[in-house]
């Protein structure tokens, strides 16, 4: 399996707080990979390394095989989508001034971004009437889809979430879920999605990566990590998810 | 009065040859823009530019010289209520006035430096090198003198200051300043060869003194409105010890013959008890300045016209200018002030610390700011201009700044994760969403510049400060609301209006959120 991307013995250090030390982990290329874990263990830090947001302070990244570039650098990000809890639609912009802001800026034929954005709204199921309305007009729900269009524009190598299903209501995250899984098939993007949700990671994603205090506990296949936990702390986030199943009326 | 402090002296060091250009401002190249905003406001035609500075008398001479100039058919331009003998000097020299009334005194011991007392002649061969003449004089000698109540100064036979001499039982009492200056009280007694102690007083409290019988004898100055008032006599200096300070027209030599000819005639017309009558007029019975003016141009036998030069061309001049001012400041200011906020924000300290350096520009009272642009930047518009910009600068870069540096912390990660470049995100992202504080901002600028213009007045850059100025002088509330009530609706207007341009450069998004 090509490694799409490669943590080498990283560790990243804020001031005097070391977020993990020594963390090394290949993530396959093709599919969806999770990366669970509580908050605070490094799971947003992880994911802004990868595109260069961050750098380590020891140790080494590498991303489509190579390091992350330090020259560059914009070209390097426009191949690898971005989108983040609450969407971080820019307010001042209409829904297609945000989703087509990057595909202007590399100077795309108007009529190849209209078509694109055409399909990107429709692969999310937005309606096509909201592309004149602004962030402030729309739903939340909306706004993450949004979000996600406006990350895949430029059909990205890749796409990095970090958590945009959890500011939703638990109705339209399920919708969410659908059409994401639909677009991520349509688009056929290597996507890295960072969670706290046990169950979303084993709903959306082919393989898991479990970070704890101290860094990575296990990483594999969903069936394998969720068959044969290696430890309590895995163990214990795999039953969060059983509990949610439980109460879940449906 | 007379002789200007060592510091103001200093203030005009740099000594700037310059050709005269009319009233046109004169300006740095701070922005096209800017001066193309003044080429659209500047006014048209070439008045003669009359200046005053800021005591009464000095503004009665100067209504004189300007109806005199009118009833010749001369447009004249009051500029009135210069803070000072070498602003006026210094005005004059530049081109930015015509003319003004001076005394021989001040011109030969202030700015001519001399010790000796030149007559009329000899100054102007003095002054010829820079371009000036003095006109004849009006007659009367504005000097110190020595001055008691007509009665008891008959009943003691008391005509002459050498007289005090034989009257030591007289209490006299001068103002401080009197009785510490060399052409005072040292001076004087020296040359009478008086022996004797004398107190202080409180000048604006000593003529109270005399009516009440509590002191006898104190200084003034011989045109002093209030020797009218309180009836007292001036003792005749007759062993010559006080300069003679004769008032007489200053004006630049490259002046029109005709409009030279036209100032010719105030030679020789106004006494010192006419001064002080035309003085004691403005002080106590409620006349302004022109009309003490008409007064006397009726005297010798020509018709002024008091109706201030037709009050609605001269509130309208006066609006313009102010406008100017206003305008050549801001523009310049905001482009200053945005690029500045644009370049620093990124850099935390170094943003502290512009936003600190133009908050102490802030904090330095406006008149103190416009005194300090004298020295570099001579009287007039250009002073003003930079001072005003100067103040306008804090709020553009403070709220620039602030709205920058506060974008929200997920749209900046956003941006920065999504590829933009430093040029994108700002030109994308950070101004677009920083634009409606710093159009307030702007708006807060504007109102402090219209504000403060007002002060600009006293370094001669007129506007609506102009009036406001003389008002003060003459204690004519009238006058004062000329300018002030203008100055007000400018402020309210421009409030106005840059909210509305506000609410129409503002993102939709605010407005479609609103709705």
């Amino acid at each position: 399996m090509n490694a799409g991307v490669r943590f080498s013995r990283v560790g990243k250090r804020f001031g005097e707080h070391w977020v993990f030390r020594d963390l090394s982990l290949s993530l396959p290329g093709g599919g969806t990979t999770a990366i669970v874990g509580e908050s605070g263990c490094g799971k947003t830090t992880l994911l802004q390394l990868v595109n260069g947001v961050l750098r380590p302070t020891e140790g080494r990244v590498e991303v489509f095989g190579e390091d992350v570039p330090q020259d560059g650098i914009e070209t390097f990000r426009r191949r690898i989508g971005y989108a983040v809890q609450g969407a971080g639609l820019f307010p001042h912009m209409t829904v297609r001034q945000n989703v087509t802001l990057l595909a202007r800026l590399e100077r795309w034929e108007s009529v190849a971004i209209e078509a694109r954005f055409d399909e990107l709204l429709e692969e999310m199921g937005l309606d096509a009437g909201l592309a004149g309305q602004y962030p402030l007009q729309l739903s939340g729900g909306q706004q993450q889809r949004v979000g996600l269009c406006r990350a895949l524009m430029l059909r990205p190598q890749m796409l990095l979430l970090d958590e945009p299903f959890s500011a939703v209501d638990p109705i339209t995250r399920e919708s969410l879920y659908e059409q994401f899984l639909h677009a991520r098939e349509h688009e056929n993007v290597d996507t890295l999605l960072v969670t706290h949700d046990m169950s979303e990671a084993v709903r959306l994603a082919g393989h898991l990566v479990i970070l704890g205090p101290g860094g990575v506990r296990q990483s594999g296949a969903t069936e394998q990590v969720l068959a044969s936990p290696e430890d309590d702390y895995v163990a214990r986030l795999l039953a969060t998810r059983l509990d949610a199943t439980r109460s879940d009326p449906s | 009065m007379k002789e200007p402090s060592a510091g103001e002296r200093e203030g005009l060091a740099p000594r700037k040859k310059k050709q005269r250009e009319g009233p046109a401002p004169r300006m740095k190249p701070i922005a096209l823009a800017a001066l193309c905003a003044s080429l659209a406001l500047g006014s048209a035609g070439e008045p003669l530019v009359v200046a005053s500075k800021d005591f009464n008398e000095s503004y009665i001479l100067g209504e004189i010289l300007a109806q005199l100039l009118e009833s010749d058919g001369f447009e004249v331009e009051r500029r009135f209520g210069l803070g000072g003998t070498l602003i006026c000097y210094e005005a004059l020299r530049t081109g930015e006035i015509d003319v003004y009334a001076e005394y021989t005194g001040t011109l030969s011991k202030a700015i001519l430096q001399r010790d000796d007392q030149p007559d009329i002649a000899a100054l102007n061969a003095l002054l010829a090198d820079e371009g000036l003449v003095l006109l004849p004089a009006f007659g009367f000698n504005n000097t110190y003198a020595l001055a008691m109540p007509r009665t008891p100064a008959r009943e003691r036979g008391i005509v002459n200051i050498s007289d005090l001499g034989r009257h030591p039982e007289l209490r006299i009492v001068v103002s401080h300043e009197f009785l510490e200056r060399e052409d005072g009280w040292p001076g004087l007694s020296r040359r009478y060869g008086f022996d004797r102690d004398i107190g202080g007083i409180e000048h604006g409290l000593a003529y109270q003194a005399l009516v009440d019988g509590t002191i006898d004898l104190t200084d003034a100055y011989s045109t002093d409105g209030e020797l009218v008032r309180y009836d007292l006599t001036v003792l005749a200096d007759d062993r010559d010890f006080f300069p003679r300070y004769l008032a007489a027209p200053l004006v630049r030599a490259d002046l029109p013959e005709r409009a030279k000819d036209r100032l010719r005639a105030v030679a020789d017309t106004l006494d010192d008890a006419g001064m002080q009558a035309l003085n004691a007029s403005v002080l106590f019975d409620d006349a302004d300045f022109a009309g003490a003016a008409v007064s006397y141009l009726e005297g010798i036998g020509i018709e002024g016209d008091d109706s201030g030069s037709g009050l609605w061309r001269q509130l309208g001049r006066n609006t313009l200018r102010h406008l100017e001012l206003t305008v050549m400041a801001l523009v310049p200011a905001t482009l200053v002030g945005i690029g500045l906020g644009i370049l620093v924000f990124r850099i935390a300290w170094l943003a502290r610390a512009v936003v600190y350096a133009t908050g102490l520009l802030q904090t330095i009272p406006s008149i103190a700011l416009l005194a300090f642009m004298i020295p570099l930047f001579g009287i007039g518009v250009t002073p003003a201009i930079v001072a005003l910009f100067l103040y306008s600068l804090l709020p553009i870069v403070r709220n620039t700044v602030t709205a920058l540096t506060t974008i929200d912390p997920v749209l900046q990660r956003v941006s920065l994760a999504m590829g933009l470049s430093r040029v994108e995100r700002l030109r994308h992202v950070f101004v677009p969403l920083a634009v409606p504080s710093i159009l307030a901002g702007i708006r807060t600028a504007a109102v402090i510049s219209i504000g403060t213009a007002t002060l600009a007045a006293f370094i001669g850059a007129g506007g609506l400060g102009d009036p406001i100025v003389t008002g003060l002088a003459l204690n004519d509330h009238g006058l004062i609301l000329q300018g002030a009530l203008p100055a007000a609706l400018l402020a309210i207007i421009t409030e106005f209006a840059l909210e509305g341009l506000e609410r129409l450069l503002s993102p939709r998004h605010l407005r479609a959120a609103s709705a």
